[in-house]
Order: C-alpha cells, then structure tokens, then sequence
C-alpha cells in the first residue's frame, strides 16, 4: 500500500530535508523499516536497540497513536494512509 | 465544569461597559463574566507562550491570574514575547507582565511569583487556582508542571513549540489523559535541538499561547469542546492544523508524589566536571596574537556563522559532524595542528568534541563560545 509518512522538522535533517516520504508497506511495521533502510541515521531516533519505538517519539496511523492499535505496528494498512511521526517538543521560550 | 463560586462576584457599570461584547454572547453573558471574574488561572512561564496568553486572559477579565517566572527581560526576548517592551529589558518578567496586564484590565488581581518552578513548592503554588497553563520551555518544568496538576487534579492547558511547528492540548481535564500517557519519557538531553540552538518564528508562539488562551477561558466558563483527547498540530510554513487521538494509556504509571525531575530527564548536576577540555576566550586571544599553530573550528550552522564570526574560523556545522563527513572535514582542516573548536556558547562544540574523540581527534572546547569572545574582544558580535 501507498503511504506517505509525514517527518517533523526535529527529524528532517535525517531525511534530507524532506518533510514527507512516500513509501510502500503491508503493515506499519514494515513502512518504518523501508524508512529507516533509506534514512539510516532516523533509526536511533526512532527505536530503542531492542527494536522498540522510544518513548518519546510517537507514531500515527491516519490520526491513531499505534501504540493504542490492537495489534501496534504489525496494524496491517488497507488503504491509503498516512502515518505521522511526532516527538517530544518542550519548547515555549529560551532565554 | 468546574466549580467556581460566583455569588459573591457582581460587575461594576465600567466592567459591564468593557466587557459588553461577552455579555451580549449567550453563551457567556453575565453568568459567564463572572465565571471569568471568579477564575483563578496560574501561568507558568511569561515567554513565548505566556505572553499572548496572559494578554488575552487579562482582557477577557479573568479575576485572578498568577505568573511565575524566575528570568529578566533580554532583548532577544522582545521578537515573541509580546507582553513585554524594550523598555522593561533588564526587569524580571513577572514585574514587566503584571504591569502590563493591569494596564488592561485595572479589575485583574496578578499575583507575582519571581522564582523557579521546583518540586519543592510546585503543589503551594498550583493549590490556590483552577487551571493551571503550561507556558515552559524544558521537559523536567513540563513534566513537574504535569505531575503537580495530576496530583492535585488539575487542569493543564499545554502548548509547545519548535521553529515552525506547535503543540496543543488540554491534559488531565475531567478524567482524560495527561502529559505522560501522551510521552512517557522525555527525549535524554542533546538527541533533540533545544529552541536557542533551533530557533523559532517570532509569531508562532502567538499562535499556539492564544489556542490556550482559548481553551482556558472555554474550561472557565464551561463552554464547547475543549482539546482534551485531542493533539493539535500546527504548521506554520504550510499553514495546516491535523489533529491525533490521544488516550488515557494504561500502562501509564499512577502519579502519586513529584520527583527529581533533572535526575528524570537526565539532565547532569552543573557541578559535574566537564568531560572536554576547554579553553578561555583569553587564552585563544593570546595564542592568536604570539601567531601560535592550531585550527579554530566553528560548528554553528552557516545561517549563525553570516551574522558573526571569530577571525580565521572554520564552519563545519555540527550536524555534518554527526553525519560523518563534517568529521573528515575537520581531519583535513587540521593538517596536523592543534584543534580548537567553538560554537554560540559552548554546548554545542563540546558535543562535537564528543563525536570527534571517538575518530581520534583530540581538540579544546573554546568556554562561552563566540558570545564570550563578543563580551570580551568584538563589540560587534550580537547577542542573539
């Protein structure tokens, strides 16, 4: 399935600027992977070295945290989709 | 909704005339003001966020409003943080907001907090208000700022912001999720750009401080659907809001007391040693003037190196250090001589210096950066 992952300005200096990667998987899973095996610098931002996405970075299918999904990231994609990476931002001002 | 006692609240003719276009509102109307007037919101923080904010809960005639901060007004301040004026630079925030909030509304009480937010008197200040505003800039204020609201069941308006892009919510308001079912725990130090490094548009901290002004003012009077459950995004160069779910996430820890919340976000003690040797802005003066051999490398990104620069540096930006080639750059650049390298204030070369000692490449990190060579040497370098 088509996918378009959509990449946060914290992270885009990893996927050369791009602010959106169009991608194919079967499950979210599998998208993350094809992201990471073209932006190999996103994965230690992205997941733990067990595999695990980090507890600071969360990912959405369409509007939904995967982490609530029934099945997480092996949620099959059945149609177009999209899925959002959004980390942690503490930012308001900094002297 | 909550409770707010209004039966001892009434308007004078002048507050009926100021705020007359909310009493011809149904859905505020005389009720509603006294809502607002018998309100009591706490801000964290008078920055960014805190700014428009407060501006607009001040004129919306919210009866009390409390402001902590514990930081003075810096020039660099004044391209978002609108409460304040260039005149007010060098006060403490909180004194130049309260000033300026009451010459909106004379009706508000302003209570002054001129401290830091700490876990040792975090619960004192949030007990006395009813919704409490997230207006920090770090991960252990936000999370201290959540867990004390969790504590004492709280509201939390939260927003945050990075360059172009901000956050919304509303957490813990009538039993739905808080901060730590939306990120469990924080990103460790250094793996995200802090805003000072990052930088942010002037204008989105409005935009984002007058969504939670909105959600305040709607929690105080009762009305429509706040954001709670809901994440908003916005950004600002597409000019896009998207909106995610957010739950409640079971595995969520209890919140039961407040922590060490540094220790949490792993940010060091100051008094540890530093791990990179360093330099003084002195000692590179005086090697530069005896003519001495070594390689000064700036690592600030080229955008910071066209607004000001220490004489024969060399830009290798420390993002193409971390990627690898900015790392064979600096080899090349050395040729042998001793390395020295700089960035705005120091965290950033030392951070490159890191990166660098794991290629085998020994070099001292030039302490307070290019600012502490401006106070020093070259009045020209601004303190951006």
């Amino acid at each position: 399935m088509a996918v378009t992952v959509l990449i946060p300005t914290p992270l885009r200096p990893y996927t050369d600027n791009l602010e959106a990667v169009e991608l194919e998987g079967e499950t979210v899973a599998a998208v993350l992977q094809g992201l990471i095996g073209r932006y190999g610098d996103l994965k230690r931002h992205l997941f733990t070295e067990s595999g695990q996405i980090r507890n600071f970075v969360n990912i959405y299918l369409n509007d939904e945290d995967v982490r609530h999904l029934e099945r997480g990231q092996e949620t099959p994609i059945t149609g177009p989709a999209v899925i959002s990476i959004v980390p942690s931002i503490a930012g308001g001002n900094h002297a | 909704m909550l409770n707010l006692d209004t039966s001892q609240v009434s308007l004078s003719r002048e507050e009926m005339e100021r705020f007359s276009r909310h009493l011809i509102l149904p859905e505020v109307g005389l009720e509603g003001q006294k809502r607002l007037k018998a309100g009591k919101v706490l801000c964290i923080g008078t920055g960014g966020l805190g700014s428009p904010l407060l501006l607009y809960l001040a004129a919306a005639g919210v009866g009390r409003i409390g402001i902590v901060d514990f930081d003075v007004v810096d020039t660099s301040n004044l391209q978002r943080q609108i409460i304040h004026s260039t005149s007010a630079v060098g006060k403490p925030k909180v004194e130049s907001a309260k000033q300026r909030i009451l010459e909106i509304n004379p009706y508000c009480q302003v209570d002054v907090y001129n401290t830091a937010l700490k876990a040792h008197n975090a619960l004192d200040l949030f007990r006395d208000y009813d919704v409490i505003v997230d207006g920090t800039d770090n991960f252990p204020t936000r999370y201290l700022v959540n867990d004390a609201c969790v504590i004492l069941g709280k509201p939390n308006v939260y927003g945050s912001i990075f360059r172009f892009e901000g956050q919304a919510t509303v957490f813990n308001y009538q039993g739905g999720p808080h901060y730590r079912d939306l990120y469990p725990e924080p990103p460790p130090p250094g793996l995200v750009p802090s805003c000072a490094e990052g930088g942010v548009l002037g204008i989105l901290p409005g935009i984002i401080g007058v969504i939670q002004a909105t959600e305040t003012v709607k929690i105080l009077l009762g009305i429509g659907t706040t954001l709670s459950g809901r994440l908003l995004l916005y950004d600002a160069l597409k000019m896009s809001f998207r909106e995610l779910k957010l739950r409640k996430n079971p595995a969520t820890p209890p919140v039961t007391e407040l922590i060490d919340y540094e220790q949490f976000c792993g940010i060091p003690a100051v008094t540890d040693t530093p791990a990179v040797e360093e330099i003084t802005v002195h000692d590179l003066k005086a090697r530069m003037d005896a003519g001495q051999d070594f390689v000064l490398v700036d690592v600030r990104n080229p955008n910071e190196y066209d607004l000001c620069r220490i004489p024969g540096s060399v830009l290798i930006p420390l993002p193409e250090i971390e990627q690898g080639p900015g790392v064979e750059k600096v080899r090349a650049a050395l040729n042998g001589s001793e390395l020295i390298v700089h960035c705005k204030s120091g965290m950033r070369s030392a951070k490159a210096l890191g990166i660098l000692a794991q290629a085998g490449i020994k070099g001292k990190n030039l302490k307070g950066g290019i600012l502490a060579w401006g106070d020093a040497y070259d009045p020209s370098v601004p303190k951006y």
